[in-house]
């Protein structure tokens, strides 16, 4: 067993490349998910029905995919309908796609959930447009959604192991990899689970200063 | 050329939602270094009537110049665009019932926000006036705590204080001790008392009997979304002209908290 490791070990650089890539993979949706989020949020509250229903069904309609057929049909489907995308392509459009779905839900709840007059104060004070929603909006709106979209984008760190499939060499490809050529499986996957679990301490430990700033502020 | 010493000149203004007329041809002029204190039963229109004078709502008729310029309406009768008309708010400074504080920022930088952030004046000066303003208000040491953590009478301070801070040329208080437990609302009145005092131009949707009694240099008193009556405090509560205004006076005297303060 401890032999199986060492082996692992000699394979470092490869798992390791797998971090920084599943890494990347998900520093990057998570962030254009929440760009994306923030754009279909209001969407997602207009007052025009065609858009509000049209937004809302893009959203639960993502909700209720499976994010591997999603993949598969991002990456396997969308040839047939002569759009050709790259694994690396795919796999990130498959990702942020699949997350703003979600992020801009759990935005929207946190925004409804927020009071009003602190903004019309903004709006009374002579805020506007852009300067209204970065400095009066946005804040609170961050610190009380910060844990659910840390949840969130554990979620994304998880799913994007399922980009495995698509030869994406992320993590989990990686470790597939090596116990492929060494036939180490346990040592090999269990490395990379301690690998996917440091990635998501970052978040929670990003998670909790979040919290500690809206605790001081309730 | 309107006369500028009138501060804020109401000409006219309807609101209606929907079907419920609100607000029906209401005019009045506040003076520089006035207290004018709107008075009516609740539903009456007061607030809206306070909204309309900064374009938080949108008046349907009428006009409302502030110095002279008119609000919300540039020349040639076009609605103002958010930059024109964010101009105009700084010169406004409003007090809300639910204190409206930036629950994200400290006391402090609730009071500079505004300033530097819309009237793009210098930090370094806006936070000695900051400073200023909240020993004026009795709240020196509250400066870094989050809103979240102050009473309410506190947090209206600081309302006020924030009003301040961005040197209005009138300042609108939408029942500003409405929300307040009764025992609070007396820190909030004194220093309203005192701005009054100082001559600072104010419109104040109030319950406060006693405030207005002894504050305010004429009351208007809203009914129905009219304006039934409108005098010096004495002539309103001695000597009402309308049988609305005595039941009124009547039934608020007796009941509002501060009423006798």
């Amino acid at each position: 067993m401890i032999h199986d490791f060492g082996i692992v070990w000699s394979e470092r650089s490869l798992l390791l490349s797998g971090l920084g890539n599943t890494t990347i993979l998900s520093v990057l949706s998570a962030v254009a998910a929440l760009l994306i989020g923030f754009i279909l949020t209001p969407a997602l509250m207009s007052k025009k029905p065609w858009l509000a229903t049209a937004v809302r069904g893009f959203v639960d309609g993502m909700r209720c995919v499976p994010f591997l057929l999603f993949a598969y049909i991002v990456y396997y489907g969308l040839p047939s309908l002569g759009l050709r995308l790259d694994n690396w392509t795919s796999g990130l459009a498959a990702l942020t796609i699949y997350n703003a779905a979600y992020m801009a839900e759990i935005l929207r709840g946190a925004w409804a959930a927020q009071p009003r007059e602190p903004i019309e104060a903004g709006v009374a004070f002579g805020f506007s447009s852009l300067s209204l929603f970065r400095r009066i909006v946005l804040p609170p709106l961050l610190l009380a959604a910060g844990p659910v979209i840390g949840n969130q984008m554990i979620q994304i760190v998880k799913d994007s192991a399922f980009l495995t499939i698509i030869a994406l060499p992320e993590l989990t490809h990686a470790a597939a990899s090596i116990q492929s050529r060494h036939y180490v499986p346990f040592a090999a996957f269990i490395s990379a689970v301690f690998l996917y679990w440091g990635l998501c301490l970052v978040i929670e430990a990003g998670v909790s200063t979040v919290d500690r700033m809206a605790a001081a502020r309730r | 050329m309107r006369d500028v010493t009138k501060v804020l000149d109401v000409v006219g203004i309807s609101k209606r939602f929907g079907d419920l007329e609100v607000l029906h041809d209401i005019s009045f002029q506040v003076q520089k270094g006035e207290t004018v204190c709107v008075l009516g039963p609740s539903g009456s229109g007061k607030s809206t009537l306070l909204r309309c004078i900064n374009w938080l709502e949108r008046p349907d008729a009428g006009q409302i110049y502030l110095n002279g310029k008119e609000v919300g309406v540039s020349g040639g009768g076009v609605v103002m665009g958010d930059r024109e008309l964010s101009q105009i708010r700084t010169h406004i400074g409003m007090v809300f019932q639910h204190f409206a504080l930036w629950p994200h920022l400290t006391v402090l930088q609730n009071l500079m926000e505004a300033p530097i952030q819309v009237q793009k004046r210098p930090k370094a000066e806006v936070r000695e006036e900051a400073l200023a303003l909240l020993a004026k208000v009795g709240l020196s040491d509250k400066r870094d705590v989050f809103p979240a953590k102050l009473s309410g009478g506190q947090k209206q301070r600081v309302g006020i204080a924030r009003a301040l801070a961005t040197k209005p040329d009138l300042l609108l208080f939408d029942e500003p001790t409405s929300a307040l437990d009764p025992e609070l609302v007396g820190e909030v009145l004194v220093v309203m008392r005192e701005l009054a005092r100082e001559g600072m131009t104010m419109v104040v949707v109030t319950h406060e009997m006693g405030f207005a009694r002894e504050a305010a240099t004429r009351v208007l008193f809203l009914d129905h979304g009219r304006v039934v009556e409108t005098g010096s405090p004495e002539q309103f509560f001695s000597n009402p002209e309308t049988d609305r205004a005595r039941q009124f006076i009547q039934r608020y005297s007796g009941e509002t908290a501060g009423g006798r303060r």
